[in-house]
């Protein structure tokens, strides 16, 4: 019965999604479109990058390789598809629907890889060590993709033909997976697996003193984390003409953080929050040509001294709201 | 064989100029135990402070033949005092409020200033390159085929005088002393009756002045200065000091020359696509199996 | 504590809100009223960064171009208005510039950009949208390959690398040159092979083959170990300021050869960096300015009037470009994208201060290559090749 109701409720959320998407596509500027898509692109990746930085207490500024991964293996594996795909079932949103999914999928489980690559050696690093490590791992990932001639290498890789990356994304798309990821990750968090990871956050070696096994946990995490960035950066390569490892550097990375940096680390509510703020803003920044950049580099540190933890702190909106226009509850202690 | 010798010439000047950048980093780590990612771009704002001071001496009236040495000095110190300013400044306004907080405030912090002081330079200086004024003449002569500057041959000397200055001023002097009694142990050294905060300004300040050197000697060496020159240079000098064992001095200086050599021989002999990839890889290679670098101490974690 | 720190941090997001909501006050991209009776040209360029000088060039003669258009009454009686996008040679700015340039600024046709990879970026949406693009001096084949309604003003690389390979042959009687190429760059890697080609063809041998990255500020690994290859010249088809790097890197070296180089080279920047170190070198342009026609030689007053400097080669191009767009319009007899576009492809004989522009089936006009020596820290003609 449960299932039912499940089935029922994703079926409407979907069905929305793609009134919404429709409806985007015919009243709507391309441009605004743009920003639509990359907001949802950022939620993935603030949600993403929170389960590490915000829920394990990890710090890892290098995620934009692991998106970079994601957007290559999906874009390489995309193109090859999409001919094969045609010819079997003709051309059309089925076929870019197949195309973009399993496109999508081989980058996740490349990005996966890569993350679990990268953590299991990193993973024993503490603080600042983590951070400079996966800053180095961001690097040398996208200095790969810029020496790999076979994906376009520093001039970017646009597919088969120079018009560039088919268009698959869709709003459905974006936003269908970041609700399904959202919903991934929020349901580790509040699991016993994520009580784990958040005992980690808190206290390392008291955790281990526990008989947690920090070091699985945390590599698992960080793969999962990997592979919900590889999704976003796949997404991200199907609406552009072409993808350049320019597109993944530590700008990239630092964004990300800014993202769950506002939204509050350890919220993921808030990285919601945040992932949508950065990219409205930067966008509708652009505006201001050269004072963009200086005033989001302005923003970042007016907020980490005026107010470090964020709109949320690592509560959740549920948990806000309910603080303050909810019937007094008694509340677990945080 | 001579292409071997100018590879690592040129790798030994380049590992100079990451390794004065490299100490800056070194120190403040020591000392705070903060990544001032801002440092690559107090090297910038030193490169353009010897830019402007040059110009402001009259750079261009004296053509190729360069400024006279005191004038060229003039410039240098310049330089040092508007980076030791800069170094400060961002002390006392963006780390000290955060001090006490948490790891990943101030890292996000510095992070900040980093993106900002690029971007206002950009926005101050135009983002196009400027060629960098020749303070200094240009004299070349060959040895048995390699091709020496006198520009190289600067870079050494004062990378050296600057290293031993350091080394006599941390040895010798009580402020040095004061300064490794606040990285080996910042609540002992309060105890003792150390002003840690003045401590930790001059730390700064020193550390701010080296860059500035290096920049100048940078600009001196690769004809042209940008904004974003500081992002990658000063990523590398980090590296050369984590690979030297961060809050260790000579650590700094080894750090940076192998670094320095590590790209010139990989630029030359391998491929200059990789020239940047090699650092990182040294990073991760060393953070994985040494940590604490070649000259480093393990310093256990108490529980 | 909290509320208040809760409050200042919604009010500094909101401020960054609000702010990024503004429109910019001064200095920015339209110029003229904005009017229903009006054509809109868009204009993408890189305005700052690495390669700023082509784009403030290439506008300010765009520019130029509109003012004595709209002085002349216009275009089917309507004024025109150019709006430039700075893409600050970066490619996401340059596919986000056609996009705002297209969807908020409405423009009918769009003139861009200098560079070939940034074009290649913009090209594809420019394409999809249908608006018409015409690039004043992306040489790169492949830009014009996004489809038909990409346009190009300029000759394309496998001809200008053909040219100069030619003129190392026969005319300077070169047998061994090494390349130095940009990899980060689609118009240095695509001047290279052509020059490669063309140059091994005619008999010639490559020393040595070497690369580094726009941005890069050493260059004396590569060029130690071009200096051990025995090579005569070195293939330079890279951007001025690295060029001008490399120049002096060169020089310090000992690397005593000429350097050859494309049309990449030309901004005065390449001067003042570069120095000394560059006379006796030679690059491929697409006009000389002491060797021009009547009517460039009228541009460049025209130019040097306004704008009291002396144009570059882009420059011309970009005059080139809007007048081409212009000459389209009033051809097509409506200002609609695609009448514009069928307009462009049967531009026939149209005299422009960069030569005469006739678009073949590539949508690529057939142009002649200068050749420049640079003697005494200026350019000065050397050749004329036609196609």
């Amino acid at each position: 019965m449960r299932l039912l109701l499940r089935l029922a409720v994703a079926s409407a959320i979907g069905l929305v999604l793609y009134g919404i998407g429709l409806w985007l596509q015919g009243g709507v500027i391309e441009y605004v479109q743009r920003i639509v898509f990359l907001a949802g692109i950022n939620v993935i990746l603030a949600v993403a990058l929170n389960l590490i930085n915000g829920t394990t207490g990890q710090f890892s500024i290098g995620h934009a390789g692991f998106m970079a991964v994601g957007a290559y293996g999906a874009a390489f594996s995309g193109v090859k598809l999409q001919p094969v795909l045609q010819n079997w079932i003709g051309a059309g949103a089925v076929a870019d629907g197949l195309t973009l999914n399993v496109g999508l999928l081989v980058g996740a489980v490349l990005a996966g890889l890569t993350g679990l690559l990268v953590g299991a050696p990193s993973l024993r690093l503490r603080g600042d060590y983590l951070a400079v490590v996966t800053l180095g791992f961001g690097e040398v990932i996208r200095i790969s993709f810029n020496n790999a001639k076979f994906l376009g290498a520093a001039t970017g890789f646009s597919g088969n033909s120079p018009a560039g990356l088919p268009a698959l994304t869709t709003f459905f798309w974006v936003y269908a997976w970041a609700i399904a990821i959202l919903i991934l990750i929020r349901n580790l968090t509040f699991s016993q697996t994520g009580r784990s990871l958040a005992a980690i956050r808190e206290d390392e070696i008291a955790a281990e003193a526990m008989a947690t096994p920090t070091t699985r946990l945390k590599v698992l995490a960080f793969s999962l984390s990997a592979a919900s960035a590889g999704i976003a950066g796949g997404l991200f390569a199907f609406m552009q003409p072409s993808i350049r490892p320019e597109d993944f550097r530590f700008d990239k990375s630092i964004d990300m953080v800014v993202m769950i940096i506002i939204g509050g680390l350890g919220s993921i509510s808030g990285a919601v929050v945040g992932g949508i703020f950065v990219a409205v803003t930067l966008e509708l920044m652009r505006d201001l040509q050269q004072y963009r950049l200086v005033l989001y580099a302005l923003l970042l540190i007016v907020i980490m001294l005026v107010r470090p933890q964020g709109l949320l702190g690592s509560r959740e909106l549920s948990q806000v709201l309910r603080l303050r226009f909810g019937r007094p509850k008694a509340e677990a202690a945080k | 064989m001579s292409t071997l010798l100018q590879q690592l010439l040129n790798g030994l000047s380049l590992g100079s100029i990451y390794a004065l950048i490299a100490l800056g980093y070194t120190m403040v780590y020591g000392i705070l135990k903060l990544i001032n990612f801002a440092h690559g771009e107090v090297f910038m704002i030193g490169a353009y402070a010897g830019y402007f001071g040059a110009s402001a001496l009259g750079v261009e009236r004296y053509g190729a033949a360069g400024l006279p040495l005191y004038l060229a000095v003039l410039v240098l110190l310049f330089a040092m005092a508007v980076a030791a300013l800069l170094g400060v400044s961002i002390e006392l306004l963006a780390y000290r409020p955060v001090r006490s907080a948490p790891r990943l405030t101030p890292l996000i912090t510095a992070i900040g200033v980093s993106l900002f002081l690029q971007n206002a330079a950009m926005l101050l200086f135009s983002p196009n390159p400027r060629p960098y004024p020749p303070i200094l003449r240009e004299v070349r002569f060959e040895l048995g085929g390699v091709i020496v500057t006198n520009v190289k041959l600067t870079i050494f000397v004062v990378a050296i005088a600057l290293m031993l200055g350091l080394n006599w001023f941390i040895q010798r002097t009580w402020t040095g002393k004061a300064m490794r009694a606040v990285s080996t142990n910042i609540d002992a050294a309060r105890l003792m009756g150390v002003d840690t905060d003045r401590i930790i300004r001059a730390t700064f300040a020193v550390g701010s002045a080296l860059a500035a050197a290096g920049g100048i000697l940078f600009g001196l060496d690769q004809i042209i200065i940008n904004p974003l020159m500081g992002v990658l240079t000063g990523l590398k000098a980090f590296v050369a000091a984590v690979l030297g064992g961060i809050g260790n001095i000579r650590g700094a200086v080894l750090g940076g020359l192998l670094i320095g050599l590590a790209e010139q021989l990989t630029s030359g002999y391998l491929s200059p696509d990789y020239r940047d990839a090699v650092t990182f890889v040294i990073l991760i290679f060393i953070l994985i199996l040494r940590p604490e670098g070649l000259l480093g101490v393990v310093r256990p974690e108490k529980v | 504590m909290h509320r208040r720190s809760l409050v200042s941090f919604i009010l500094a997001l909101g401020l960054a809100a609000t702010a990024s909501a503004c429109k910019p006050k001064a200095g920015a991209s339209s110029s003229g009223a904005a009017d229903a009776a009006e054509i809109v040209i868009g204009h993408y360029a890189s305005m700052t960064g690495n390669t700023a000088h082509f784009g403030q060039d290439t506008d300010k003669a765009a520019r130029l171009a509109v003012e004595q258009l709209n002085a002349a009454g216009g275009v089917l009686g309507k004024k025109l208005k150019i709006v430039t996008l700075d893409t600050r040679g970066d490619g996401a700015d340059a596919a986000n510039a056609v996009t705002r340039l297209i969807d908020v600024e409405k423009a009918t046709a769009i003139l861009g950009e200098v560079a070939s990879s940034l074009s290649l970026q913009g090209g594809p949406i420019a394409q999809r949208r249908k608006i018409p693009m015409v690039s004043p001096s992306s040489t790169n084949p492949k830009v014009t390959q996004v489809g038909d309604y990409i346009f190009r003003v300029c000759f394309i690389d496998p001809f200008q690398g053909k040219v100069m390979a030619t003129f190392a042959r026969q005319t300077l009687k070169l047998d061994r040159v090494a390349i130095l190429k940009d990899v980060k760059n689609d118009y240095s890697i695509g001047l290279a092979e052509a020059f490669q080609k063309a140059f091994l063809a005619a008999g010639g041998t490559i020393a040595a083959e070497q690369s580094y990255s726009a941005g890069d500020t050493d260059f004396s690994a590569q060029l130690t170990a071009i200096k051990g290859s025995n090579a005569q010249a070195i293939w330079v088809p890279g951007y001025y300021a690295e060029v001008g790097a490399i120049a002096r890197t060169a020089a310090r070296l000992g690397v005593k050869i000429p350097l050859l180089g494309g049309d990449g080279w030309d901004a005065p920047e390449l001067f003042t960096i570069g120095g000394e170190a560059l006379n006796g070198s030679y690059f491929s342009n697409h006009f000389a300015p002491d060797q021009a026609s009547p009517q460039a030689q009228k541009f460049v007053a025209d130019f040097k009037a306004k704008y009291g400097q002396e144009p570059t080669g882009l420059g011309a191009l970009g005059y080139d470009g809007i007048m081409v767009i212009a000459d389209a319009i009033k051809r097509a007899g409506k200002v609609e994208p695609s009448a514009i576009r069928d307009a462009l492809a049967v531009t026939k004989n149209y005299e422009a201060v960069t030569g005469n522009i006739t678009m073949d089936r590539d949508r690529n006009p057939e142009k002649s290559v200068v050749v420049l020596k640079i003697d005494g820290g200026k350019a000065k003609y050397e050749a004329l090749v036609k196609p």
